[in-house]
């Protein structure tokens, strides 16, 4: 392609941005609020992606033993578990120190537990057991649960069901708000091409009847939905980076436990994909008008 | 042969049956008047030719390639050997007179050294020299028709269709662009010239395909007009 043809494709581009200054800057906004939406979204799903995967992680299983078990008949035991492929680690937790952490907890109410309990510990020994693949704790528990010298099993079933399905949710929700908002963007995209159009049909008219290309005459309006989406997407991006990076230093030393995102190669690679998603909406918005309005 | 059509046809969605059975052969250089009351199917043939709209029935040949069976990305080929002359002139407003010539270049991917050089021979040909940085807001009607001419011959097409070029101008102003379009004429273009204005028709001694009510009634030389 020609030097001059280019020249010529990023000055009708300009000139009709131009031309319809208030709508361009209104779309280029709903583009930016779009993305912007839409990268909040995914931030927060991969955040509390995180915070699951933490939580889930956290998710064990308590064991508790028969009091009449000996050492060796719990040692066997805790061989068996060790190699069940399901199990990532199992901790043997002795009665004495299960009473320990329970009082713990318990906080000043301690002296009166100890009151009552008389020097006599009512807690059996116990193993704590990690699952392999934390959505699999309710089979592995009910496998556990059948073994000889076990007496009893806890474990967060009704911690890991509700944090499922908060999960699928938070999906589900930021799926359709990203879609509904992609739709508008578009749908603002292909209106200012739209009017792009009309107020330029002379023009096109002219062009087809000298024997300008289709597309010759269509590249200058993808231009310009381009450049449109790509103002857009350029204010969302900046203002999403910004924010997120403002809340990582204000907010992660406050809340440690939190699991948020701070691998910059992760965050770019969002930024990166959400230009592309910008930008995209621009050339569908675009092309969505140049196929109906476009006769050429 | 450069336009050759064989029974043409032409009804449009809503009925209206615009040509009916028109076969002509248009010759390369000659100078051609299309004349009929309105809708007898003038403007319907041009945009035959320029492949605006299809035929219903028949055949189109234009520069020995039929414009019934082009594909779609050949058409733009097509419109490059016809230049068009407009009765409102269809200039761009906020456009000089040198802007609206280059135009036509510019959109078919002329390299700008050939098309500074080209506007300025065709608007010194067409008598505009020296108006090329004006508005067409501020030529006369007559100039602005000059810049339409301009435009159209500007790639060098074989074949000029001018719809009404004189409809909008008066009597001496409308004599200029007769001898323009003649001038053009001898120099080997082919002009189709659809037209209302019977003294110029008259007066040119050209060949006259006259269309009533889609059909060609009558077609021949001079001034015998029905």
């Amino acid at each position: 392609m020609r030097w001059s043809t280019l020249k010529y494709f990023f000055r009708e581009a300009r000139t009709s941005l131009a031309r319809n200054r208030l709508l361009s800057l209104a779309t280029a906004t709903t583009v930016s609020i779009c993305v912007f939406i839409l990268g909040l979204a995914i931030l927060l799903y991969m955040n509390s992606g995180e915070v699951i995967h933490k939580l889930e992680s956290d998710v064990e299983i308590v064991a508790f033993l028969d009091k009449d078990l000996s050492p060796r008949e719990r040692d066997q035991l805790q061989d068996l578990l060790t190699h069940n492929p399901q199990v990532l680690s199992v901790t043997f937790v002795p009665r004495d120190q299960a009473l320990k952490s329970l009082e713990k907890k318990l906080g000043d109410r301690e002296y009166a537990l100890m009151e009552t309990l008389e020097g006599n510990n009512p807690l059996p020994d116990s193993f704590k057991i990690k699952a392999r693949d934390p959505q699999k704790v309710a089979s592995l528990a009910a496998t556990i649960g059948k073994l000889e010298g076990i007496s009893k099993l806890r474990y967060g079933q009704d911690l890991v069901r509700k944090l499922f399905t908060a999960t699928r949710w938070i999906r589900i929700i930021s799926l359709f708000i990203v879609v509904f908002l992609g739709m508008a963007a578009v749908f603002l995209v292909a209106t200012t091409i739209r009017l792009t159009i009309f107020s330029r049909r002379k023009e096109i008219y002219i062009m087809k009847l000298v024997g300008a290309t289709n597309r010759f005459i269509q590249a200058p309006f993808f231009l310009e939905g381009m450049a449109l989406a790509a103002a857009g997407t350029f204010f969302a991006i900046i203002f999403l980076a910004c924010g997120y990076y403002y809340l990582i230093d204000n907010v992660k030393p406050a809340l440690a436990f939190l699991p948020l995102i701070t691998d910059n190669r992760v965050l770019l690679e969002l930024f990166l994909s959400l230009a592309g998603a910008g930008i995209g909406l621009g050339i569908i918005g675009t092309f969505i008008s140049v196929n109906k309005f476009l006769d050429v | 042969m450069l336009v050759q059509t064989y029974n043409v046809s032409k009804m449009y969605s809503n009925g209206v049956k615009a040509l009916s059975d028109v076969t002509l052969k248009i010759d390369r250089g000659e100078f051609v008047f299309l004349m009929g009351p309105s809708g007898a199917g003038k403007s319907t043939f041009i945009k035959l030719l320029m492949r605006e709209e299809l035929p219903s029935r028949g055949q189109i040949f234009v520069a020995g390639r039929s414009v019934v069976r082009m594909k779609s990305g050949d058409i733009p080929l097509l419109r490059r050997n016809i230049g068009v002359v407009f009765q409102d002139f269809k200039l761009l407003e906020n456009k000089t007179v040198f802007e609206n010539v280059a135009f036509a270049m510019q959109v078919v991917g002329a390299p700008p050294y050939q098309i500074k050089a080209r506007v300025e021979e065709t608007l010194t040909m067409v008598g505009l020299k020296g108006r090329e940085s004006s508005f067409p807001s501020q030529l006369s009607g007559g100039e602005q028709q000059r810049v339409g001419i301009a435009r159209a011959i500007v790639n060098h097409p074989l074949i000029v269709i001018a719809d009404e070029p004189t409809g909008n101008l008066d009597f001496d102003t409308s004599w200029e662009i007769m001898d323009l379009l003649a001038e053009i004429n001898k120099k080997g273009t082919t002009i189709i010239m659809a037209t209302h204005a019977q003294d110029i028709v008259r007066r040119m001694r050209k060949r006259v395909i006259f269309l009533e009510k889609g059909a060609v009634v009558s077609d021949s030389v001079g001034e015998s007009i029905a």
